[in-house]
């Protein structure tokens, strides 16, 4: 059967693809960004996924204002990286697992998730970015993803609650699959940051690493936090954190914190980033 | 019964909600279709002209034209949107923020730095101190 082994919640700026893609990350900027992801890179080439369960939003760029899904799953064969107005990111071509995300899909909405099922899409930062910083700049993509994406443009987005129990009805969708396969679900967004208006650039670390804490060892706490909460401690974008629920719910109710990464600023934003494992 | 709105006392802050949405439809179409780069030099070519192939108010395309990003926000302009046109001017989200913040680019980069904008004082309309930006 498929098996989930691990969670990994990252943020997905922007700039840190950007940095990458232009040969900028030894400046002392964004070296102290990609130290964290250090060990995450020798961690991932020892656990080998086959597939990684990947929760993103999409920044306007493969929906529009003409459609606004709240939960959409990627069930194509493959995902190209978009053109967000610059070109497309020079990474490779993003691998689905049509069989694994169909599968997940039929099992998600008879379990009352309700989902849009996106058979073409392009893949933007919010996607491609955390593939970067995990596994750097290969030729392929080393697994397959199934690309998730949660509406946190328009507000409002799915609640925490919501997304935690829909990590929850996808472990339960995984782990019927009948197929060998080493999973691993990513949460990715956040953390506190704030993109627009004349309070662009708020960072609260202290709300930041309280939600580390408690989405580590009292999800069900974390799950609780209403979006008020996230607005105005974390950002009108910390909301995006509500996506890191769904990785969190995907796992054991105990997991083994293998690491974890917190720095401020990548661009506007505050870099979080946890290594979260299933007990064998 | 109106819907519940607990964020419109956030000092600084906007949020694209349903109503945000409705009014700033077709100004934010019109920032997607700069994501295509044969519109982005029409639209380079000739703003005005290009604005008026779009069902915007007068607003509206007067806030592309100054390239107030406060003012398209207020009218219903999102801000993943509204990257389309900073990107189209090959500025990036850094820079708009600092100019949405009404600070200068190395004094939004020094916050930045420093920790970003502390929550103390910015939770809340009122609450910060005279004389003080958001």
């Amino acid at each position: 059967m498929a098996r989930i082994t691990a969670g990994v919640a990252t943020s997905h700026v922007p700039a840190i693809g950007a940095a990458l893609d232009n040969g900028r990350s030894t400046e002392a900027y964004w070296a102290k960004v990609f130290a964290g992801y250090e060990f995450s890179k020798r961690w991932i080439a020892a656990q080998k996924p086959d597939v990684v369960f990947l929760v993103y939003n999409d920044h306007a760029t493969a929906f529009s204002l003409e459609l606004i899904p709240t939960f959409a799953i990627g069930c194509a064969a493959r995902f190209q990286p978009a053109d967000e107005g610059w070109g497309a990111r020079p990474v490779p071509v993003v691998e689905g697992h049509p069989e694994l995300a169909s599968h997940i899909a039929q099992s998600l909405i008879q379990q009352d998730f309700d989902l849009t099922i996106v058979n073409r899409m392009d893949v933007d930062h919010g996607l491609t970015v955390p593939l970067s910083l995990m596994f750097g700049q290969p030729a392929a993509w080393p697994c397959k993803v199934i690309p998730f994406a949660v509406n946190v443009v328009q507000y409002p987005p799915p609640s925490g609650q919501r997304c935690y129990n829909l990590g929850k009805a996808l472990r339960a969708a995984i782990g019927s699959f009948d197929a060998s396969l080493n999973v691993q679900v990513w949460g990715t967004g956040g953390m506190s940051h704030q993109l627009q208006g004349p309070r662009a650039g708020l960072i609260n670390s202290e709300f930041d690493r309280r939600f580390l804490d408690l989405l580590v060892n009292e999800p069900d706490v974390a799950a609780r936090i209403p979006h008020i909460d996230y607005v105005r401690e974390a950002g009108s974008e910390g909301i995006e954190l509500v996506m890191w629920l769904i990785m969190r719910g995907a796992l054991d109710p105990k997991v083994l914190e293998r690491h974890r990464f917190y720095h401020v600023p990548a661009s506007n934003t505050a870099v979080g980033h946890l290594i979260l494992e299933n007990p064998e | 019964m109106a819907l519940e709105k607990p964020y419109l006392d956030v000092p600084g802050t906007t949020m694209f909600d349903a109503d945000q949405s409705r009014i700033g439809y077709h100004l934010n179409m019109f920032c997607m279709s700069l994501m295509k780069d044969a519109n982005r030099q029409r639209f380079r070519a000739d703003e005005r002209a290009y604005l008026d192939e779009w069902p915007m108010s007068e607003a509206q395309k007067k806030g592309v034209l100054e390239r107030d990003y406060n003012g398209l926000i207020a009218l219903g302009g999102n801000i993943y949107f509204l990257a389309k046109v900073f990107a189209t001017d090959g500025k990036s989200f850094q820079y708009a923020a600092a100019l949405m913040t009404g600070m200068s680019q190395e004094a939004y980069l020094a916050m930045m730095v420093a920790g970003g904008r502390s929550p103390e004082g910015n939770r809340y309309v009122g609450e910060q101190q005279p004389g003080e930006k958001n």
